[in-house]
């Protein structure tokens, strides 16, 4: 009998490490490809989620044991690591009888298995991600001075990016595992369980204590719907980063109603990053990788746009400055047609008009569209009058010419 | 579900383990070591009692199997008190604290007695059980661990072990998924069990139907319910309508042909119902695993084999999965558990690809 249940477990165990093949391989379709003696990651994964990526690579490499220690190790941690349980119960099962897949409870709903299997799958994957070297997020552009941080999530790789301002050029620095809508991307209607993509920021901060236990250590709103989204008329609100609940350490890559979850030791980590009504928030489905002398171009390219509007402002020629503005333009409430009355009416009075501008931040927008958002301090003065003021402009690109499609303050 | 105290082990009459082993061990070299084991223990035991008040112990394993067990403890201590080192006696008293349900004076009988005779197996398995029982699973385990470091082939430890390592599983499952433990089906399950082992010695039987209905550790413990249930078909759950009633009954038919042939004894007829890509558990090559099941459909010498509760269920690659609870008796075996068979159509015809016990 000792034999015979032997035999079933060195069986068992092989099928769970080919199931944890399975999930590798799966893994490994997202543009890493997958060799089998995977080079050390360049970054450091929070010890959690490496302690337990190191057991499924061990499970993998059959090496039962230790990948049981390493499990072990994770949740004596985090106790509340629910995937990390599923797959130390898969461990001890396997000396009990044959199993072939992770995750292996009965009576369980399939979308709470389906949950943690996908979660499984996209730790692996995440494991295999290195941000490519001297590629920076094709997004951020120029941050200003005051932004240190910015932050970039690839929704399709369940994982939020944070790049630090190096003297104007971003620099990696981590990245997290995150939770997005359960419907996925592309956030559109109220109620429609999306994360939005676009350009974002964190406006402001919901302390733990005026929080239920959901949303663990804490949480901090982002702008959706910004302008851009109202001008295409997408709806929803209350579009959070935050924290998970207290007895849970993770959740499924695809879970929350939008908002974009971390677990509660990433977010306070996170936190001290993070500025209010300052850091970027870019949400893209796939981050796009770019070359830095690419990103230096396209930032030339807009910064000259946005320097001949302020220019052809100063010189008081309304026709040549209204030519800066798109067709679609519309800002609180006004069309290009009002908005280009009201310019010349005000502009006309004018003797003279200066304008500066000083802490920019430009920040491509996600997608295909070639769209841009510029946040700035506008120092505007005048025969008439002078007012200081943030401002916010969406520059679209139009048949080769960068125009702008929305204004307003910040 | 949790099989660890019904493999409790009953008895301190080597031979007894002997005639359970008997029922379990299938490779006949194993079985000659346990024996030949069991002959030790019982030259160690006889020695060792030598001198004891060979009528106290008597008259309190009699009672013991009465279920008299506040007379029985009276009669034991007697025997203890008269030879304190009596592992016969003390290993007695272990059990007869057990029955009644005192797990903590149990638990200190037996490990004393593991430390006074670290050679003995069943003071540990005993202590294994206890522990489990009380929802200590990684002290259970380290007790079962320690049996079979002292008997590497000490069958019901290994039993025990799996189950152990399923119940921890099954902790870790339930912290998984947030699983409430406190639900009804939890607790049923643990009263169950309390069931099973009181009744499990009960006046007027005999220990030896008493080895034998703990035997074996079966992966999945029937209640007393569904084991009556087993051999009388329950009619078909209805079907959801793809792929269609006629080709669940088709596929339970082909079960119940394989369990008629099982039945029958008919070992080619048997194995004809085994798709050609057959998933052998535990990687074996074809023709071993079919001489396996051979000697196994041949050796005893009646064999019933009972499809309970079938349902059916068809994935989209028409693959069907069949749960079931299979029952099956045999001049040496009574046991029955849920089993799930994965069958593939070849050639008109449904074929097992895959055989798990759940």
């Amino acid at each position: 009998m000792g034999a015979r249940t032997r035999r079933f477990q060195a069986g068992s165990r092989q099928s769970l490490a080919q199931a944890v093949v399975a999930i590798i391989v799966a893994g490994a379709s997202y543009a890493w490809s997958m060799g089998l003696t995977p080079p050390p990651p360049a970054r450091l994964l929070a010890a959690p989620e490496a302690m337990l990526v190191g057991a499924l690579l061990d499970i993998r490499d059959h090496k039962f044991s230790s990948a049981l220690k390493q499990i072990d190790n994770a949740l004596a941690a985090n106790p509340n690591f629910r995937l990390a349980q599923l797959v130390r119960g898969d461990l001890l099962l396997a000396r009990s009888r044959p199993i072939s897949n992770l995750g292996n409870a009965a009576n369980v709903p399939a979308e709470t298995m389906d949950g943690l299997r996908q979660e499984a799958r996209a730790r692996l994957a995440r494991y295999r991600i290195e941000p490519p070297a001297e590629l920076l997020p094709r997004y951020l552009l120029q941050l200003s001075e005051k932004q240190k941080y910015a932050l970039v999530l690839d929704s399709s790789k369940s994982t939020l990016f944070v790049f630090e301002n190096t003297g104007g050029t971003p620099r990696y620095v981590a990245d997290y595992y995150v939770t997005i809508g359960k419907n996925g991307f592309e956030k559109r209607r109220e109620g429609d369980k999306r994360t939005p993509l676009g350009v974002y920021h964190v406006t402001s901060k919901l302390p733990q204590n005026k929080l239920t236990d959901f949303y663990g250590s804490g949480a901090f709103p982002i702008n959706y719907p910004n302008e851009w989204d109202m001008m295409r008329g997408r709806d929803g609100y209350g579009i959070w980063l935050h924290g998970t609940p207290r007895d849970t350490y993770s959740r499924p890559p695809r879970a929350s109603d939008g908002c974009i979850v971390l677990a509660n030791d990433d977010l306070q980590t996170l936190e001290r990053k993070l500025q209010l009504g300052s850091t970027p928030v870019v949400i893209t489905d796939s981050v796009e990788w770019s070359k830095p002398e690419e990103i230096e171009a396209l930032k030339t390219d807009l910064t000259s746009a946005i320097e001949r509007w302020r220019r052809d402002w100063e010189g008081r020629n309304t026709d040549v400055y209204l030519r800066h503005y798109a067709k679609s333009f519309a800002a609180g409430g006004a069309n290009l047609a009002q908005w280009s009355a009201q310019k010349r009416q005000v502009n006309g009075s004018k003797t003279w008009i200066k304008v500066q501008l000083s802490g920019m931040s430009l920040l491509l927008y996600p997608g295909k569209q070639e769209l841009a958002v510029a946040t700035f301090e506008q120092d505007y003065a005048s025969s008439n009058l002078s007012n200081r003021m943030m401002k916010r402009q969406y520059w679209l690109k139009e048949d080769g010419k960068w125009r702008i499609v929305f204004e307003g303050a910040a | 579900m949790l099989l660890v105290e019904s493999a409790i082990v009953y008895n301190n009459l080597p031979f007894f383990i002997e005639a359970k082993f008997n029922t379990m061990i299938r490779s006949p070299l194993a079985a000659r070591g346990l024996v030949a084991r069991g002959f030790a223990t019982l030259m160690i035991l006889a020695l060792l009692s030598g001198a004891v008040a060979a009528a106290d112990y008597d008259d309190a394993s009699r009672l013991f199997k009465q279920g008299n067990y506040a007379a029985a403890l009276d009669k034991i201590d007697a025997a203890v008190a008269a030879n304190p080192r009596d592992a016969r006696s003390r290993f007695l008293k272990g059990l007869i604290l057990t029955e009644q349900n005192k797990p903590t004076e149990a638990i200190g009988i037996f490990t004393s007695l593991s430390e006074d005779y670290p050679e003995l197996p069943e003071p540990y398995n005993n202590l294994a059980v206890l522990y489990a029982s009380q929802g200590q699973y990684d002290k259970a385990r380290k007790a079962l661990e320690m049996a079979i470091r002292t008997h590497p082939s000490y069958a019901v430890a290994h039993e025990n072990l799996g189950d152990v390592y399923a119940k921890m599983a099954s902790e870790a499952y339930d912290k998984a998924l947030q699983l409430d433990r406190s639900n009804a089906a939890a607790q049923t399950k643990l009263a169950m069990i309390k069931d099973l082992f009181s009744s499990s010695v009960v006046p007027g039987k005999t220990s030896v139907a008493q080895a034998e209905r703990v035997e074996p550790a079966a992966p999945a413990k029937p209640s007393p319910q569904e084991a009556k249930g087993t051999l009388t078909k329950p009619p078909v759950a209805p079907q959801p309508p793809s792929p269609g009633k006629a080709e669940s009954d088709a596929v339970i038919a082909a079960v119940e042909g394989w369990a008629k042939a099982w039945s029958s004894k008919d070992a080619d007829g048997y194995l004809s119902y085994y798709a050609p890509n057959f998933q052998i558990p535990g990687g074996e090559a074809r023709s071993a695993w079919e001489t396996t099941r051979r000697d196994r459909i041949i050796k005893p010498k009646k064999i019933q084999v009972s499809v309970g509760s079938p349902k059916v269920t068809f994935d989209a690659s028409g693959r069907a999965m069949l749960k079931f609870r299979q029952g099956y008796k045999s001049d040496t075996l009574d046991t029955s558990g849920a089993k799930t068979l994965t069958l593939v159509k070849n050639n008109d015809r449904w074929q097992i690809l895959q055989e798990k016990m759940n």
